[in-house]
């Protein structure tokens, strides 16, 4: 046995390095950005603590804040859309591949269907844009060049993309299903169809919480395609503006925009409530659940 | 927390399973393969258009982009001008030295603490886990403006280092949570046994580290993908011509040949298929993390 002196030093020495690399470069930016949203920092008497003003000018200001709520309530709608099409995706996908009829073909579909998701963005973003460009025929009609079907267009390439994730999640859930429960339900003579709703998708089912959680922080941390398709001030006007390409517009600026360093910091701290507020609220009612099932 | 314990130790098909193949084709059978031949179309028609046109000449892409090229038709001028007047050379090799020395670090650095943090079971064990659970919904993008001014003070700004020191702290938190679930079904004797030998505790986790080689696997896997396809940070940290990565580059090459359809392409295809091949080789290790990381 180790002494207990012992065992505080060697997990000290052995998670120290892991530890300093990961409070440094995400843990500390993240509290200094949230530091830096009640500070005037670039004035020439150094930082002036200014309290609120920065988040006053953030949701009182007519511009800055009418961008905001636009690029909230769009990255919202990016989030559901995701949400209502992936999954349902997802779990079709995952039925398919253990519903036993692949045999040997089983890890070829899984491998061909995770593709999307291995590819960056970028080229995403613009193959989907080639596709749907008028001059190749496919679709006669700007879907990304009108406010009203851009940001529903871009959801559903990004949807494109990462449907393999959530396929993902659900085929191993299934996969972890005890085969005796299976075995039993047959003998019962339940079919195919009857053991998935029956028996496999209660137990898969603490999954799309999960799921959901995952694709909401995911898609509040959204940029990268939003930026390779449409800049950094996305249209048509603003159309398809989201939290992430707000906040880079907003410290990094644009044209007829100036980068703001304390104004995007203050910027920060909203999106991470945001995503805060609803992660904890999700992790609260999980083990408020799991508590009253187990009294 | 409420998922399901998920111990799939191996994803390769039993073999009760492949015994099907020999059974005959159901109606059942047949709607199964359907329906997902129709979904693989849907995933990988898209990238098989690129590649292709990425091969003909300019009136061939717009004469018919589904057909494949004919020897009339086949040109590798776009691959050509990609190399001539793009940056592709460079831009390999940033992205490949910054992903596989983001991808030693985090396997190094997260081994050496999930070991730990399996292995000494004191208070602030269960503590230091948590802290890298949390990390794994931390949405580190939202700390880049000290980021940069960090960079900018340390003089890292515009250097592939400060993008791995970034993307590895990034990786640590999802890697300790994988290695921990690994380190955790090491059977205690085998420990107990070295240190009966008098081994040291570096030395214990010497002999331990081949029973969780699948873990280290599944690390890289994981890794590996979101730095490689970032395009954020190299944006803001690295976006000088001689420090852009291969995702930064292709953005930027698009950019501003918009019109050279078959240079367009052939750029695509090149900034695609190394990662697509990579994971082909690697899916199983890939998915069994994913879905291992993200479960507990």
């Amino acid at each position: 046995m180790i002494s207990p002196a012992a065992a505080y030093r060697n997990l000290l020495l052995f998670v120290l390095p892991a530890l300093a690399v990961y409070l440094v470069f995400a843990v500390l930016p993240l509290a200094t950005s949230i530091v830096m949203s009640f500070f005037q920092t670039n004035g020439a008497s150094g930082d002036i603590f200014v309290g609120l003003a920065n988040y006053e000018r953030l949701f009182t200001h007519p511009t800055i804040s009418a961008r905001f709520w636009n690029a909230l309530l769009n990255n919202m709608q990016y989030f559901a859309i995701h949400l209502i099409v992936e999954v349902p995706m997802g779990l079709l996908l995952a039925a398919l591949l253990t519903s036993g009829k692949l045999a040997r073909s089983e890890g070829i579909y899984r491998t061909l269907l995770f593709i999307p998701a291995t590819l960056s963005v970028v080229i995403v973003g613009f193959v989907w844009r080639l596709i749907i460009n008028p001059l190749w025929g496919l679709v006669g009609f700007p879907l990304l060049g009108t406010e009203s079907t851009a940001l529903t267009t871009i959801s559903l390439m990004s949807v494109w993309q990462y449907f393999g994730i959530p396929m993902v999640f659900l085929y191993s859930a299934l996969l972890a299903v005890p085969n005796e429960l299976v075995e039993a339900a047959n003998i019962d003579g339940a079919g195919g169809w009857t053991t998935f709703w029956k028996i496999k998708f209660p137990l898969i089912a603490p999954q799309f919480g999960l799921i959901a959680i995952l694709t909401y922080i995911w898609t509040f941390n959204g940029f990268d395609l939003v930026f390779a398709l449409n800049g950094s001030a996305p249209g048509p006007n603003y159309s398809t503006d989201i939290l992430g390409t707000y906040f880079y517009r907003t410290f990094f600026g644009s044209s007829g925009q100036l980068a703001d360093l304390d104004l995007g910091a203050a910027v920060a701290t909203i999106i991470f409530l945001t995503v805060l507020l609803v992660t904890a609220a999700y992790f609260w009612l999980i083990q408020r659940r799991l508590k009253s099932y187990s009294v | 927390m409420s998922a399901p314990d998920l111990r799939i130790s191996d994803l390769t098909i039993p073999a009760a399973r492949r015994r099907q193949d020999r059974e005959p084709w159901t109606f059942e059978r047949i709607i199964v393969h359907a329906l997902l031949i129709v979904f693989v179309i849907l995933a990988i028609g898209p990238v098989l258009i690129v590649i292709i046109n990425s091969l003909k000449t300019t009136p061939a892409i717009f004469g018919g982009p589904f057909d494949l090229p004919t020897a009339k038709t086949f040109s590798l001028e776009g691959y050509k001008r990609v190399f001539t007047r793009g940056n592709f050379i460079v831009n390999y090799r940033n992205s490949l030295v910054v992903t596989v020395t983001t991808i030693v670090l985090t396997v190094v650095l997260s081994t050496l603490a999930a070991f730990a943090l399996v292995e000494y079971r004191v208070r602030v064990a269960s503590l230091l886990a948590g802290l890298f659970v949390l990390g794994i919904m931390l949405p580190i993008r939202l700390g880049t403006i000290p980021l940069i001014q960090m960079m900018l003070a340390w003089k890292l700004m515009d250097t592939l280092a400060a993008l791995i020191l970034v993307y590895t702290a990034m990786s640590i938190p999802i890697a300790v949570t994988l290695m921990v679930t690994y380190f955790r079904t090491v059977p205690t004797d085998l420990k107990e046994a070295a240190r009966m030998d008098g081994a040291s505790e570096l030395r214990t986790f010497w002999i331990v580290l081949p029973l969780v080689r699948p873990g280290l696997a599944a690390v890289a896997a994981l890794t590996m993908l979101p730095v490689w396809n970032d395009l954020w940070f190299p944006l803001i940290l690295a976006p000088s011509r001689q420090n852009q990565t291969v995702t930064l580059g292709v953005q930027q090459f698009v950019g501003q040949f918009m019109n050279d359809y078959p240079a367009l392409l052939a750029a695509l295809t090149l900034g695609a298929v190394p990662l697509v091949v990579l994971f082909t080789l690697f899916s199983r290790q890939f998915i069994s993390g994913l879905s291992k990381g993200y479960s507990k």
